[in-house]
């Protein structure tokens, strides 16, 4: 009976454990996203170099702000295909950057396309703080 | 003809009609669903969520198995654009389409282009280049402009409304 109790202890903690880890896996909020991030590159995201990132072109033929504008609380285009992108800004689209794989996806995809490679955590970190701060 | 020849006639005409009408609803098959050429059922939401992020989800029926086998072994290079998906997705996605794929042509379009496949050109050769280059429209790829529930992956006839 002890033996089995203290099975049953180590599978709750192990159960604990699972569920913290996917928890900071799956963000559930554009701030504790933020966080990752700026847990990961372990410097202050900065939300004006955020903007200017966004902005700008990084030796390519678009911007961020090609497809999403320059005002990502408006409704943006995209670029080849005309199709309509809801905004990026969480103030106008809550759903935004509430799922962390996806963001983590559109990362990837988005950066490749805009600067040719991925972007770094502290990268990631200073445009989500500028899209958040936006109201 | 007389009279009587002539209603023979016709009435072996009406059970003809009547008798293809049956076969048809038992084959489960209308009409229109064969002019859609976009497939009758609705396309997955995965399909949906993946790929019409920034396109319409396009017909599966439109492009041969081939030319999705040979986009979707290149997602990271799409039309200009990394489009790149997780492995599992990339499978289920090409398993779907594959399956769904024209069953009318093997040919493949110039760059697997749907918009420059015969079954695209076929559908939509009564649309007019001044239609095409209107600002509303602009580009063949942008099915939103005319098919009303295209978002959904639907393309029946019905539901074409051509803008000014």
């Amino acid at each position: 009976m002890k033996r089995l109790s203290r099975h049953l202890w180590v599978a709750a903690g192990a159960a604990i454990v699972v569920a913290v880890a996917s928890t900071a896996e799956s963000a559930a909020t554009p701030q504790e996203l933020l966080a990752s991030y700026v847990q990961t590159s372990a410097q202050r995201a900065d939300a004006l170099a955020g903007q200017s990132f966004f902005t700008a072109k990084h030796g390519r033929d678009w911007s961020c702000a090609t497809c999403h504008t320059a005002t990502p609380s408006t409704a943006g285009k995209h670029a080849t295909t005309l199709k309509s992108i809801a905004p990026l800004a969480p103030s106008a689209d809550a759903a935004r950057f509430t799922d962390a794989p996806k963001a983590e996806k559109w990362f990837r995809r988005n950066c490749n396309d805009v600067a040719g490679r991925e972007c770094t955590a502290s990268e990631k970190a200073n445009v989500l703080a500028w899209l958040i701060s936006i109201k | 003809m007389n009279t009587r020849q002539c209603e023979i006639r016709s009435t072996k005409l009406a059970r003809r009609i009547i008798a293809m009408l049956v076969l048809a609803a038992t084959l489960g098959v209308v009409p229109s669903a064969i002019a859609d050429g976009g497939g009758r059922q609705p396309p997955p939401t995965r399909y949906i969520d993946e790929c019409a992020s920034c396109h319409a989800p396009f017909p599966a029926g439109m492009l041969p198995a081939t030319s999705w086998k040979a986009l979707m072994s290149s997602l990271n290079k799409h039309f200009g654009t990394d489009a790149s998906v997780d492995a599992p997705t990339v499978q289920a996605l090409s398993a779907w389409l594959t399956d769904n794929a024209s069953r009318r042509t093997t040919t493949r379009p110039p760059e697997d282009r749907l918009t420059l496949g015969g079954d695209f050109l076929r559908k939509h050769r009564e649309v007019s280049a001044a239609v095409w280059l209107r600002p509303s429209i602009r580009k063949a790829s942008n099915c939103a402009a005319c098919h009303t529930n295209s978002a959904q992956g639907r393309f029946s006839d019905n539901d074409v409304r051509i803008p000014k």
